[in-house]
């Protein structure tokens, strides 16, 4: 195989650029490789774009919050403010209308689509069945079993809405946010009943 | 299990086998849990602190998966011992500080370990050789599942799992994959290499996590987003940019051997020289010239040395190491002699 580069020599060093998703391969001798990877660091950096790093959105003014108070760890607003940590579980709701925005900034996103506590999957199995629904047939399951039929619900509901999001269609999103805050709420009856 | 049965056994994380060894050393996985309504360990009273630790005390007795694993209370470890758990990466060096109702559990083959009290109530980790982080995570997450059959997570619909720092917040998971990139270093690469990671949303820390310096050429790199990712597509993302990262450093050890193999071999020879004749020696450069000869060990410039024993030394010329293996307690200096002492030994024929 003759180099890429040159068309002269013997290719020796064998390249492989994915730049924007698309796959290059570049076959160069040793000494057009010299001067290729000169370039080569740079163009690991061309990647930096993906990142799509955005503008970091102004703060809501804070003061309003400082004084607000967890009710089950007493840790307030200005305390997570000063330690950058929070002191419970608990805190999350409290500090809520500060915490989502602060999540987002972080993470990107501030919609969990992971995994989901497999206590909290067998109430909503138990549930399920209790209520005669579809796709309680497997019974109880055990721990440790992934992707009972109604965590499936509303994480594939998550996952849809942050894919909405992200290619900006905001009608389905609204709709799909309110499949899940239905789905939710059914859910959080359950547990207070229990 | 006591401590000293760890110091006769290789980590199974250092057995330098499993995918692309010769640049990924190991591949690490944590979750962070914390147990609802009661407060995170820095919040927490020093009754609430123990009460936890009981809780998951009790729930790791319960768990046919986890009750074989030894507990190490940290208030009933000397400092050298707590250090020794640090070096193997076994518990973080915070952990290791203000010792409350902290402990650390462990099994056998040092693949898991759970800090109870450390920033969160739990932090489980799972440790594989090689670049292998879904292993890791087959693995954690039934330990996760184990757990959560037994406490209450502090978990919500809309954020996941709730952590003391909001950056952990969602799935709590955090990836490591440890590299090692002398060629990078060399060609002078890295910091373009770094500089796109830090861009990518995903971090770089040295040898020892957090806050620790690159040496010896290592680079430990994590994903900083836990949130709005499952936790396999967190996985699949950082197993993409470190494929890049591996095809890379490959390609630089390519073009080194091929343009440079004279001066590479001399490097590599004269460190190793160094390494088998030094009657004085620092950890710091132990590590960095252990990290040319694991280089000639890949390139197969220095042949008769296997990459596990070279893996092994890393651990055992640290400090709290060298102490447990002469189960006596030295100063600075000292160590430097045993630390030559010890290398000389192990590359004798």
């Amino acid at each position: 195989m003759t180099c890429d580069m040159c068309g002269k020599n013997l290719a020796t060093v064998h390249l492989t650029e994915i730049i924007d998703d698309q796959m290059n391969e570049l076959h160069l001798c040793e000494e057009c490789a010299h001067k290729k990877s000169a370039q080569m660091g740079q163009q690991f950096g061309l990647s930096d774009l993906l990142a799509g790093l955005a503008g970091f959105e102004k703060q809501k003014d804070e003061k309003d919050g400082l004084s607000l108070k967890c009710p089950n760890c007493g840790m307030t607003f200005k305390d997570f403010k000063k330690l950058g940590r929070l002191g419970c579980g608990e805190c999350y709701s409290a500090f809520r209308s500060f915490l989502g925005p602060l999540l987002k900034r972080i993470h990107g996103a501030n919609l969990h689509c992971g995994k989901t506590p497999v206590s909290r999957i067998a109430k909503l199995t138990r549930k399920t069945r209790a209520a005669g629904g579809a796709g309680a047939s497997s019974g109880a399951r055990e721990a440790g079993t992934m992707d009972p039929p109604v965590k499936d619900t509303v994480q594939s509901l998550r996952a849809r809405l942050q894919k909405a999001i992200e290619t900006e269609a905001y009608e389905e999103a609204a709709k799909l946010r309110d499949q899940i805050k239905e789905l939710e709420k059914g859910q959080h009856a359950e547990d207070k009943k229990e | 299990m006591q401590l000293n049965d760890i110091l006769n056994h290789t980590s199974e994380w250092l057995k330098g086998t499993g995918p692309h060894s010769d640049i990924v050393i190991s591949s690490r996985l944590r979750l962070a849990r914390n147990i609802e309504k009661l407060p995170f360990p820095h919040w927490a009273s020093k009754k609430q602190g123990k009460s936890v630790l009981e809780m998951i005390q009790d729930a790791v007795g319960k768990s046919d998966l986890l009750n074989k694993m030894t507990v190490f209370i940290l208030e009933d470890q000397d400092a050298v011992d707590k250090q020794f758990l640090v070096e193997r990466h076994l518990m973080s060096y915070e952990h290791a500080q203000k010792t409350n109702s902290k402990a650390v559990i462990v099994d056998d083959d040092e693949v898991v370990s759970i800090m109870i009290n450390e920033e969160d109530h739990i932090r489980a980790q799972v440790m594989q050789s090689g670049f292998n982080l879904i292993e890791a995570w087959n693995v954690i997450n039934k330990i996760d599942d184990a757990l959560a059959k037994e406490l209450p997570f502090a978990f919500s619909g809309e954020w996941g799992y709730l952590t003391a720092c909001p950056t952990n917040a969602g799935t709590g998971m955090r990836g490591s994959v440890m590299l090692h990139l002398p060629a990078l270093v060399m060609t002078k690469q890295i910091n373009q290499v770094l500089a796109a990671i830090a861009k990518l949303s995903f971090t770089t820390r040295g040898l020892y996590g957090e806050g620790t310096q690159a040496t010896g050429n290592f680079f430990q790199i994590s994903n900083q987003v836990s949130l709005g990712q499952s936790e396999t597509d967190i996985i699949q993302s950082i197993n993409n940019l470190i494929r890049q990262i591996i095809e890379q450093e490959g390609q630089c050890r390519e073009t080194l051997l091929a343009s440079n193999r004279g001066m590479l071999e001399d490097k590599i020879s004269r460190s190793f020289g160094i390494l088998k004749s030094a009657h004085i020696i620092t950890s710091q450069e132990t590590t960095e010239l252990l990290s040319l000869v694991r280089l000639g060990c890949d390139l197969g410039i220095i042949k008769d040395i296997n990459r596990r024993h070279v893996n092994e030394l890393f651990l055992l010329i640290q400090p709290a190491h060298l102490q447990k293996i002469e189960n006596k307690k030295f100063a600075s200096q000292e160590r430097d002699i045993k630390r030559a002492e010890l290398i000389r030994k192990k590359f004798e024929k």
